[in-house]
């Protein structure tokens, strides 16, 4: 079996190669029926088509996921508080810039200010997540389930139960367009926080220490790592992007929403980790895994809703490829596929044979 | 000394449970009485609006006993009580008809999402993720409008008054009798069935070794994969029958109904002292859990000025004070078995 070069198990065998799949996958039944679906044209100075619709509303995910795989890895579970604490941030964020009104046309106080103290509450939430789970060892889910219902009632307080609306240009960039640049911003966000990420963790042994604090914790700290101290990190560095994204959000709907904003984002966060391959039980993980998934998500909305199929429905085609997806990626599945392909190989044995 | 070793921790932390519901009720009888909080009927009224919660926390408990989650149990409720309101009024079935479905769908739930965590190793957590998902959805196709429930059989046992032989006097000073549903006595009923077989059947004990270590409980020969897969069904068949319970309270089916659902049957297990990496946990504890979450509920509401945001505080304040306690006492116990 002298094969030369090129070895097509080395490309089945990356672990991007089955995530990858299920994007193209998505985006070929797109482009088969759907009209022009990867048509971008230029309107009014700005990109418009199906695939920067994608890009754009994906940005949020891809951000929000990041910091779920790194929580992931080290810890082992989800942190679902990720939408709350975008709420919470923004609801900081739209009461500094509005001074307590309901409604303001311009800057009660300065924008950097203002995102600055979000992106600090939002940090501190992930602060308070990282303590129960890393110093108190308790299940990150039920960690954040006090945040997950906390939240919202926090952000209401803070906007008092109004909803907040900036009507000023400035503040309308951060979701919508740089000045003429026909890309959207969000997109920016979410290709700076990636890239950053990638660069701490590859520069860095950050990714190396998650990695071995998420598979085996105790034989960590034995080897002179404070385990302890890379969980509580990973959640705070989780609590910063939900703060990233609720601004992103927040800036897109020029207001603090507190009851709708970031909504079942935590679950499509948790979804992008699991579709890029990555175990939900933590140790080994693909942040590049994770960024495809969220992409996957946005791209099977953005085609469905292309299929004219409504809101309320969506779920539905959402849950079937999702199951779709998992097992097609299941242990189960892989040894299922395995015995198959022994059994032909068996039955090819024993044609040769007869010959 | 022998007798204080013996309580475990899952015992304290039902006790716990217990002593914090009454004394949080007995301090609501006191600073409400004026608004009627220390009747009878005010009690019952607990169960009488959390029935179908309790059923689906016994649900909650049993998966979570053996390690998992299920967080469709919201979805389902919407989805069955979506079904039985489409199947009497826009269908014109039989009452008796809609239940069966109800039931139908609750199990058939249950048989997909244990068969795909069971033997196809898919996490829990995804698996009944995407169940969520299919379950609101459904309900959205099913019907996006809101559909009242009318039929006679159906009204005739949501309106159903069982009395008591207790009951208080009103203003005017005449003898009104306490009363409870018929979906009081189901949940209870549901609580102790539950409870025993968890407690003393064969199945019961194959959950809790499950839970604990999944690996020691294959190798004494527990048949975990069939184990996981009864617990889910078991769990599918409750969420459908919660379903309905919260349909008799509702009376009515749309697409909103019930959100959040699986994240307060989650609490209430947690706040039971159920632990989420499985093996510890009781029903009698959930319905604790169940009771003291509305008893804050019902004391904010009494109270009137308080925001409905503070509810939401409050009720994280009183979830993190019992997370953070299950975790020291955890803590402790390991301390004690290094010395």
């Amino acid at each position: 079996m002298a094969k030369t070069g090129f070895d097509i198990r080395k490309i089945t065998g990356n672990r991007l190669f089955m995530p990858l799949v299920c994007l193209a996958a998505v985006l070929i039944v797109g482009g088969i029926f759907v009209p022009d679906f990867f048509a971008v044209s230029i309107n009014n100075n700005v990109l418009y088509g199906y695939p920067v619709d994608i890009v754009n509303r994906a940005s949020e995910v891809v951000i929000l996921a990041i910091g779920m795989t790194l929580v992931t890895a080290a810890s082992g579970g989800q942190d679902i508080s990720v939408g709350a604490v975008m709420a919470v941030a923004a609801a900081v964020c739209c009461q500094i810039l509005s001074g307590g009104e309901t409604s303001v046309n311009e800057f009660a106080n300065p924008l950097a200010l203002a995102i600055i103290a979000a992106l600090i509450a939002a940090t501190l939430c992930g602060a308070f997540n990282g303590f129960l789970v890393a110093k108190l060892n308790i299940q990150p889910m039920v960690a954040t389930l006090i945040l997950f219902t906390a939240g919202r009632g926090i952000a209401q307080l803070v906007t008092k139960g109004q909803i907040t609306y900036i009507r000023v240009e400035s503040y309308k960039v951060m979701g919508g367009f740089i000045g003429k640049c026909p890309v959207p911003t969000p997109v920016f966000f979410a290709i700076a926080a990636v890239a950053l990420a990638f660069l701490v963790l590859k520069k860095t042994a950050l990714g190396l220490y998650i990695e071995s604090v998420g598979i085996n914790g105790a034989a960590s700290r034995l080897i002179g790592l404070n385990s302890t101290m890379i969980k509580f990190l990973t959640y705070v560095i989780c609590g910063l992007l939900a703060g990233v994204a609720g601004i992103v959000a927040s800036s897109r709907i020029y207001s603090a929403d507190a009851n709708n904003i970031g909504l079942n984002l935590e679950m499509d966060a948790i979804l992008a980790v699991a579709l890029g391959g990555n175990a939900l039980g933590g140790g080994k993980f693909s942040l590049m895994g994770s960024v495809i998934g969220a992409y996957t998500i946005q791209a099977l909305t953005t085609t469905l809703y292309a299929f004219r199929v409504s809101s309320d429905r969506l779920p539905v085609y959402k849950a079937i490829v999702v199951i779709v997806i998992v097992i097609i990626q299941s242990p189960a599945f892989h040894r299922f596929m395995a015995e198959q392909k022994a059994k032909r190989a068996a039955k090819n044995q024993v044609a040769e044979g007869g010959n | 000394m022998k007798r204080t070793k013996k309580i475990n921790s899952n015992t304290f932390l039902l006790m716990i449970t217990i002593v914090l519901f009454a004394v949080m009720y007995i301090a609501g009888m006191i600073i409400f009485r004026e608004n009627g909080f220390a009747k009878p009927q005010m009690f019952l009224n607990l169960f009488i609006s959390n029935a179908g919660l309790i059923v689906i926390a016994c649900g909650m408990t049993i998966v979570m006993i053996t390690g998992g989650i299920d967080i469709s149990v919201g979805s389902v409720t919407a989805l069955v009580c979506m079904v039985m309101a489409y199947a009497m009024e826009n269908k014109g079935m039989n009452a008796y008809v809609a239940v069966v479905i109800a039931l139908a769908i609750g199990t058939l739930y249950g048989i997909v999402q244990g068969y795909l965590v069971a033997y196809l190793e898919i996490q829990p957590f995804i698996v009944t993720l995407a169940g969520m998902f299919f379950g609101r959805g459904m309900t959205a196709v099913v019907s996006t409008d809101m559909i009242a429930i009318t039929n006679e059989t159906f009204m005739a046992w949501a309106k159903c008054k069982i009395m008591m032989p207790f009951g208080s006097y009103n203003k005017n000073g005449e003898f009104q009798q306490a009363y409870i549903y018929p979906t009081v006595v189901i949940a209870l009923v549901v609580v102790i069935v539950i409870s025993i077989v968890l407690k003393y059947s064969k199945f019961g004990r194959k959950l809790y070794a499950i839970g604990g270590n999944a690996q020691s409980a294959l190798m004494m020969g527990l048949d975990v994969k069939k184990t996981k897969m009864q617990a889910y069904v078991l769990d599918g068949f409750l969420a459908g029958l919660g379903g309905f319970l919260f349909c008799l309270n509702s009376c009515a089916g749309f697409v909103e109904q019930a959100k959040g659902l699986e994240m307060d049957a989650i609490s209430a297990a947690v706040i039971g002292g159920t632990l989420l990496s499985g093996g510890v946990g009781t029903v009698i504890g959930s319905l604790f859990g169940v009771l003291i979450k509305g008893t804050i509920t019902s004391l904010i509401t009494t109270q009137g000025t308080l925001s409905s945001w503070w509810v939401r505080i409050t009720l994280s304040a009183l979830l993190c004070f019992f997370i953070v306690l299950q975790a020291v006492i955890a803590s402790i116990k390991k301390k004690q078995a290094k010395n």
